[in-house]
């Protein structure tokens, strides 16, 4: 009995993957020309990265603030030195929480937007009057929305991881945990460049995923508004899922690489 | 002219369409009419690409269609102007964005000559002044015209329209029959009309199909629709009280 359930989640699985490989393969057939593209890619970067910028901040200034008084009152012992505390808070935002925490909240903002929007055009058949116009729908849609996410997520990523760092050396210095000085000193320490490429790598790869995903789940909609709201939740699901699967699987494949 | 050749499509177990031909001329209003979830809709899908039939052909002046490679197919259809029941307008987009949005990415006309055609279009529909207006910001007439504008802004050879009157009251509904028709025989347009709207036939259709549970029962002109000696079809067209009336039953 579990078997037979397992085998058909399993061959669910395999086809949502195959049927997603197949769309992400029409994105490239059928395209329509260089300058109908470099628009659409413009407007979906505003939307996706600019009308971002704001949650980004807000997350990230709290996200280094709490990291700053979390790890000072954990490292609390005359054997570690102040700086340590700093330190943590530059690796942890760097490699984790700036790309990480940054995506998941990504994907509930432009994850779900996209969703949505794909669905109910959908639904409400403009993207079949696309089609019926010769435009490869998916090309035309779906296309700018991930070349739009790729370029802008990894600098929302850089500004999430900017945000952090100065929101937690503000938190130093209003809450007195370490001093403005040993902050700044061990946010400089044993700092190693690669961790940057390995957080901007994280972002590329978490943009790719929030907005294809997204476009998938909206893309293939049915039904009306019902169905339009669980295309979008399912977005977030999925996309949050991709996330961390990718995140180990980075972190395993390039964290032998973080050597000074 | 477009050909349909032994269309068949079944979803699941459940057969739609069986065996459909069809012949529809330019410069007429072809109409296929009959009850809802007949397939009427499904068989306009298969004609203009949206849907793949199992079976048969489709050919637009002798050129297949349905199983043609995908840049045929984009070929053919960059001919077709289609008006949706809803609309389908981008809700993005203004009004005159959207009646010249197959120009911007079909066409490379300049900005005054796309603006122009647009003009032309929205005025030959009835619409002037209504061109930075937002599809939320107009009524469901306007809507229809609005589309009707952007299907024929390529001027296209083939015009499908699919429930034109849905939800349209009946002046507007006339209005929307006649601006349809009028194109058709101004521009020589083939045109295909799904409708399920009795009023529609006798205002618009020139040549008549009359559609039962996947199968035409009946083709011929809408003036010869009331001789008709096919039950099904007696049925549909005298179902309303005011056909019974001038039928006298």
């Amino acid at each position: 009995m579990f078997d037979k359930a397992n085998n058909l989640s399993v061959r669910n699985f395999m086809k949502s993957l195959g049927k997603f490989i197949i769309f992400i393969g029409q994105l490239f057939v059928r395209r329509e020309s260089f300058k109908t593209y470099a628009v659409r890619t413009v407007d979906e970067s505003i939307k996706v990265g600019y009308n971002s910028v704001f949650i980004v901040v807000i997350v990230s200034a709290f996200m280094g603030a709490v990291t700053t008084v979390q790890t000072a009152y954990n490292l609390i012992s005359p054997l570690i030195a102040d700086p340590i505390i700093a330190l943590v808070v530059r690796d942890m935002t760097l490699l984790e929480l700036a790309p990480t925490i940054t995506a998941i909240v990504y994907a509930g903002k432009v994850g779900s937007n996209i969703a949505g929007e794909l669905g109910t055009m959908k639904i409400t058949e403009q993207v079949d009057a696309l089609e019926v116009m010769g435009i490869n729908a998916t090309s035309y849609l779906v296309l700018p929305k991930i070349i739009g996410s790729v370029l802008m997520f990894p600098i929302l990523v850089i500004l999430a991881g900017f945000v952090s760092i100065y929101g937690g050396y503000l938190t130093a210095l209003v809450t007195g945990v370490i001093s403005g000085t040993d902050y700044i000193l061990g946010i400089q320490m044993t700092f190693i460049p690669f961790a940057v490429t390995f957080a901007l790598i994280k972002a590329v790869v978490f943009g790719f995923l929030v907005a294809a995903i997204s476009s998938y789940k909206g893309y293939f909609t049915t039904g009306g508004a019902l169905e339009v709201g669980q295309s979008s939740t399912n977005a977030v699901t999925s996309s949050c899922i991709a996330i961390l699967a990718a995140d180990y699987l980075l972190a395993y494949l390039l964290a032998p690489l973080l050597t000074p | 002219m477009i050909t349909v050749n032994n269309i068949s499509k079944s979803f699941d177990d459940k057969q739609v369409l069986f065996n459909i031909n069809l012949e529809f001329e330019p410069g007429k209003s072809n109409m296929i009419i009959g009850a809802s979830g007949t397939g009427k809709s499904v068989l306009l899908k298969c004609i203009v690409g949206l849907i793949k039939p199992d079976e048969g052909t489709v050919e637009f002046n002798g050129r297949s269609f349905a199983n043609a490679s995908k840049e045929l197919q984009t070929e053919v259809r960059r001919e077709m102007g289609m008006l949706f029941q809803g609309g389908a307008l981008f809700d993005s987009l203004t009004v005159e964005q959207n009646v010249m949005f197959p120009l911007n990415v079909l066409t490379k006309q300049s900005e005054e000559e796309k603006l122009e055609r647009v003009n032309f279009c929205l005025e030959r529909v009835g619409l002037e002044n209504v061109n930075r207006k937002m599809p939320s910001e107009i009524s469901g007439g306007m809507k229809k015209r609005v589309g009707i504008a952007r299907a024929i802004v390529t001027k296209p050879n083939y015009l499908f329209c699919d429930e034109p009157n849905s939800g349209l009251d009946p002046q507007t509904s006339i209005k929307i029959d006649n601006l349809i028709q009028d194109i058709t025989q101004e521009y020589g347009i083939t045109t295909v009309v799904v409708s399920h709207d009795m009023n529609s036939v006798l205002e618009m259709g020139d040549i008549v199909n009359f559609m039962h549970e996947g199968k035409i029962l009946w083709t011929g002109p809408s003036s010869e629709i009331g001789d008709s000696d096919v039950q099904e079809l007696n049925d549909f067209v005298f179902a309303g009280r005011l056909m019974k009336m001038v039928k006298g039953v």
